[in-house]
């Protein structure tokens, strides 16, 4: 049984096919890498799987059935906005608000509610951040937390959307090391979005590249060529291959670098930001 | 200062608010929707005065007048970009009305710094009943919806994917929160509502990281400042309310410390 399928599904976000007629497979057990310019769906793509954005056109299914909301077999790391009261708050608590969330009552966990967010935690190796804050914590103890809190629950299928944003390279690897164990200890399929293909290279058995409204989906060698990524992006594209490193080239501009160069800018801002706040309990 | 009965009053209702207020307030901090509890308490204003120009106690107006546009609040929900502006404005025509209505009716001043400022010492045995019964309403409201209300203000994609609805828990909260604001409009009046709903509840989150920590500390600092801004106003002789809001913003001060000396002491390592 396939994991995820999409049946020439168009998937609209405030009037605009993001993705046109797109047809799919991904096969359980395997770690996909979804890549593509901003714009291109990664997290309408996301969210389309969750069941949040309903498909224009065409059939979702996951494992076997169509895709709906509070599917419990799915697991979901969101991009961080890392602002709000909730910062405050132990990294122990932030997994916790996860466990049975959906459930009304009181905020009270009995010892197997609390033995799953030990589990959690013990999984991405962050037992110890569990009595900090959250705001104190840095990007990739952070990312490391939200990994744990996706975990909740034991999904089958675990949706990661762009988990190296903000990261310096050393981290990066990091996250995507962990990522490929817990898939492999766990046996659980995973999608991966990122702006660049480098440092998944190694951990991904296929690659999604978005672009345009339509898709791409195969091996590295397959997709990462000048013709399939010059159809994604709508301009002459070449693939530049150097000591195991692989460059989208458009001209002498290289694509994902620029667009990941844009968020190095936004992480210094976030970096600038956090320091003056810790400056300012200085 | 116990033998007289409004001062008994006084530290009753203060006692009810100040749990109420608390514990609501904490949510209403860790989802940054201060600024709306802050406006549904001018909404309330109105629907004070406008009761007092129809012969029907101001608690029932201002009750009935918050939960409505708190409701109506939560169903326009955060898609509309300009919301600061869209609150605001709202919050001046709801001042303006009110005004509008103290205007018909004859004795505007006192009912007027009475609802502006609150008038703590003026509460009856009967307004006492009317709070517990409001505030025991907030906080059995509060508690069936607590746990998937902290999970949609802590990660609401995440939240939204496990099947809660945003939109939902949003419209009952700020329902919640407007009761809330009327019966804290009691003791401190529409435009003090932040003394007791957001500073106990801001000193909180400063000095806890746990959930139900933090909303029993909040609800203890905000009756035990309630009360000492009581006594304080029984032996000076100045206003409750100036007390309380004082207290407030002493406490939230205060709680800020801690944090900033560990700051320190990590940078100076």
């Amino acid at each position: 049984m396939n994991a995820i399928e999409f049946h020439n599904v168009t998937l609209t976000l405030g009037g605009r096919a993001v993705l046109d007629g797109v047809t799919l497979q991904v096969a359980e057990h395997e770690f996909v890498g979804v890549l593509g310019p901003n714009g291109s769906g990664k997290t309408t793509l996301m969210r389309a799987v969750l069941g949040l954005v309903p498909a224009a056109s065409g059939g979702i299914q996951v494992f076997g059935q169509p895709a709906t909301r509070g599917n419990a077999q799915i697991g979901y790391m969101p991009q961080m906005r890392g602002t709000g009261g909730g910062m405050r708050l132990s990294g122990w608590d932030f997994v916790a608000g996860a466990v049975n969330g959906h459930r009304l009552g009181l905020p009270l966990h009995g010892p197997r509610a609390r033995a799953e967010v030990y589990r959690a935690l013990e999984l991405v190796g962050a037992r110890e951040l569990a009595r900090r804050p959250v705001a104190e914590l840095s990007g990739g103890e952070r990312q490391r937390l939200l990994l744990a809190q996706s975990l909740v629950g034991r999904p089958r299928l675990l949706l990661l959307d762009e988990p190296l944003i903000s990261l310096d390279p050393h981290h990066q690897g990091a996250v995507v090391a962990l990522v490929k164990s817990l898939q492999r200890e766990l046996g659980m399929t995973v999608l991966f979005s990122a702006h660049e293909l480098n440092p998944l290279l190694g951990a991904i058995d296929r690659v999604l590249y978005l672009g345009r409204g339509q898709a791409a989906i195969g091996t590295v060698d397959e997709v990462i060529t000048g013709p399939v990524l010059s159809r994604l992006y709508g301009s002459e594209i070449e693939v530049v291959r150097l000591q195991g490193r692989i460059f989208v080239m458009s001209g002498d501009h290289d694509m994902e670098h620029g667009a990941h160069q844009h968020e190095h800018d936004h992480a210094h801002e976030h970096g600038s930001s956090a320091g003056r706040r810790g400056g300012g309990h200085v | 200062m116990f033998e007289y009965d409004f001062m008994r009053n006084a530290f009753a209702a203060a006692a009810i608010v100040g749990v109420v207020a608390g514990m609501v307030g904490y949510f209403l901090v860790l989802r940054s929707q201060t600024f709306a509890g802050h406006a549904l308490a001018h909404v309330g204003f109105t629907g004070a005065t406008g009761a007092v120009l129809i012969g029907i106690a101001p608690l029932w107006g201002l009750a009935g007048m918050t939960v409505a546009a708190g409701i109506g609040m939560g169903l326009v929900g955060e898609r509309l970009a300009q919301r600061d502006v869209a609150v605001g404005l709202v919050l001046a025509l709801s001042l303006g009305l009110g005004l509008l209505f103290l205007h018909f009716y004859q004795s505007f001043a006192t009912q007027a710094t009475a609802l502006l400022f609150g008038n703590v010492l003026a509460v009856d045995e009967s307004t006492i009943w009317a709070l517990l019964g409001l505030g025991l309403l907030s906080l059995g409201g509060l508690a069936a919806i607590s746990r998937p209300l902290l999970f949609a203000s802590l990660q609401p994609e995440l939240a939204e994917a496990k099947g809660v609805s945003l939109r939902l828990y949003a419209v009952m909260f700020l329902a919640i929160v407007a009761l809330t604001t009327a019966e804290c409009a009691q003791i401190v009046g529409v435009l003090l509502v932040f003394a007791l709903m957001v500073g106990p509840a801001a000193a909180a989150q400063q000095l806890t990281t746990s959930v139900l920590s933090g909303l029993l500390l909040s609800a203890l600092l905000a009756v035990a400042e309630a009360w000492l801004g009581i006594a304080l106003a029984f032996y000076s002789d100045w206003p409750t309310s100036f007390w309380i809001s004082t207290l407030s913003v002493a406490i939230y001060l205060l709680a800020l410390v801690p944090g900033r000396w560990r700051g320190a002491s990590a940078f100076s390592h």
